[in-house]
């Protein structure tokens, strides 16, 4: 498994990332091969404060459930509308059109302290030795 | 989960990875929990078919002078009743109706065969050599036995060439000894799923002719494996029970809706006079269907309440690929357990509202009656 380079991870499965002062997020493709097919994303409203490392919401699978962590503190300047009607894209395009929130970030300086790629995968590969 | 070189696996996990089978640990074994998806593999199997290792279950042998008055007086269902070549589904029960296991047997002409739950194995086969007279032969045949099931509305199309033509007319709930690819084989007209299929048990040493042999047949049917976890959806649909979760040692049959199992007047068995009390008295609980409102899922351990004060557990819960929606079951105090009753499940600090509707879920299943 490959994980982008273009993005930084936490050890609860999210990735971020950060383009023009707004932090992407949504969860990583080893997070939806652990989950399953996802059935309901609940996210955060719009304008909404997320502290970094507390839940800001909630996936659905079939077979189980799981909080989504936020990687970083901030706003919440938008949400994926389009997994209301889809959530299967977040299994399709974990990284891409399955993203979950956008944020601005409180401290963005915080982003560099996120895991790297090959941090991440040095990790997932821990867990499943 | 523990470290995999001390679980069980099954003679097809070569075939599950080289699939890429998402293995994980059940019940003492490495199966596969998906392939694909479980919405794709459960839709599969109710509109095509699939094919399921379930190896991992137990299977006992049970001969000898008095077998039939032996496996009567431990089990709630009437065996006695029960034809050459016919399965039986029933419950096992402790002195208190508390439930040991949930089982088929299948009554061949010189012996039974008892088919239990992967993580009851040990503790049935201990309960049942500890009541068992010294002239019936009890054999555990778990790990000599390999089991598939084809379940889907074309199961038969997978079949049809590879059995005798009269395993194609089974009805439910009947079986035959015959060849399986040219393998010898109990074959069974049973399953978890809702839909026609068919059970197979054969040597383990025939696992390789048997799986490839089915994968090749069943290509034009579009037959694939299934994994557990759409093995579990599947049966929640159908509001079959699973171990474990739904019934246990701390529920009854006649508390689990499973009354139809239960014979009263087949003469004494263990735990008979417990459950004619709780039947002259009404059990205090009953487990339920649930339908919940928006997309929330019910899962496992939830709480049912009524005016915040809990009414019962979430035994089983799931999104139905099915239906589109989530379902699951609960017992709730008695008085509760009518269609229509609105009450609230609780995971947390989070409530949703829940009506008890009726079961099974899905009634539109191709199973035999």
């Amino acid at each position: 498994m490959v994980y982008p380079d273009d993005v930084r991870y936490t050890a609860e499965h999210e990735w971020a990332r950060l383009e023009g002062g707004v932090v992407t997020v949504g969860i990583t493709s080893y997070a939806t091969d652990q989950l399953g097919d996802v059935v309901f994303v609940e996210l955060p409203e719009v304008g909404r404060k997320v502290e970094a490392a507390k839940t800001f919401g909630v996936v659905e699978a079939v077979k189980t459930v799981s909080d989504l962590f936020a990687p970083l503190g901030g706003e919440v300047v938008e949400v994926n509308t389009a997994l209301a009607d889809n959530p299967a894209l977040v299994n399709q395009e974990p990284f891409g059109e399955g993203w979950m929130i956008r944020l601005r970030p409180t401290v963005p300086a915080d982003y560099q302290k996120l895991l790297s790629s090959v941090d991440y995968e040095r990790l997932v590969e821990a867990q499943h030795a | 989960m523990p470290p995999q070189t001390t679980l069980k696996r099954t003679p097809f996990h070569s075939y599950h990875r080289a699939g890429g089978g998402k293995l994980i640990e059940f019940a003492g074994f490495e199966m596969p929990v998906r392939y694909t998806g479980d919405v794709e593999e459960h839709l599969r199997v109710r509109r095509g078919v699939g094919l399921f290792d379930i190896s991992h279950m137990g299977e006992f042998d049970v001969r000898g002078p008095g077998a039939v008055e032996f496996l009567d007086s431990m089990v709630t269902n009437h065996v006695a009743a029960v034809e050459i070549g016919q399965a039986l589904y029933t419950p096992m029960c402790r002195p208190d109706g508390g439930i040991v296991d949930d089982l088929l047997i299948y009554r061949s002409d010189d012996h039974f065969m008892l088919v239990v739950n992967a993580s009851n194995i040990a503790k049935d086969f201990q309960w049942l050599r500890e009541h068992c007279p010294p002239e019936i032969r009890l054999t555990d045949r778990s790990d000599a036995t390999a089991l598939l099931a084809v379940q889907g509305p074309r199961a038969p199309d997978v079949l049809r060439g590879h059995v005798p033509d009269q395993a194609l007319e089974l009805a439910s709930y009947r079986f035959l000894h015959g060849p399986l690819f040219g393998a010898p084989a109990l074959i069974s007209r049973t399953g978890y799923t809702g839909e026609d299929g068919f059970e197979l048990y054969f040597d383990p040493a025939h696992a390789a002719v048997v799986w490839e042999g089915l994968v090749r047949a069943g290509g034009s049917a579009g037959l694939q494996p299934v994994g557990l976890g759409a093995r579990d959806t599947l049966r929640l649909e159908m509001a079959y029970m699973l171990y474990g979760h739904d019934i246990d040692e701390s529920t009854t049959p006649l508390e689990a809706g499973l009354g139809w199992t239960v014979k009263l007047e087949k003469g004494d068995f263990i735990g008979r006079d417990a459950l004619v009390r709780q039947k002259q008295q009404g059990p205090t609980r009953k487990l339920v269907g649930l339908e919940v409102e928006g997309r929330r899922v019910l899962r496992h351990g939830m709480i049912a309440e009524v005016e915040g004060r809990s009414m019962g557990r979430v035994t089983s819960g799931s999104f139905s690929p099915s239906l589109g929606r989530p379902i699951g079951m609960a017992y709730v105090e008695s008085s509760l357990a009518r269609v229509g009753r609105a009450l609230v499940v609780r995971s947390g600090a989070r409530a949703f509202p829940a009506t008890v509707v009726k079961r099974p879920f899905y009634t539109q299943g191709s199973k035999r009656s």
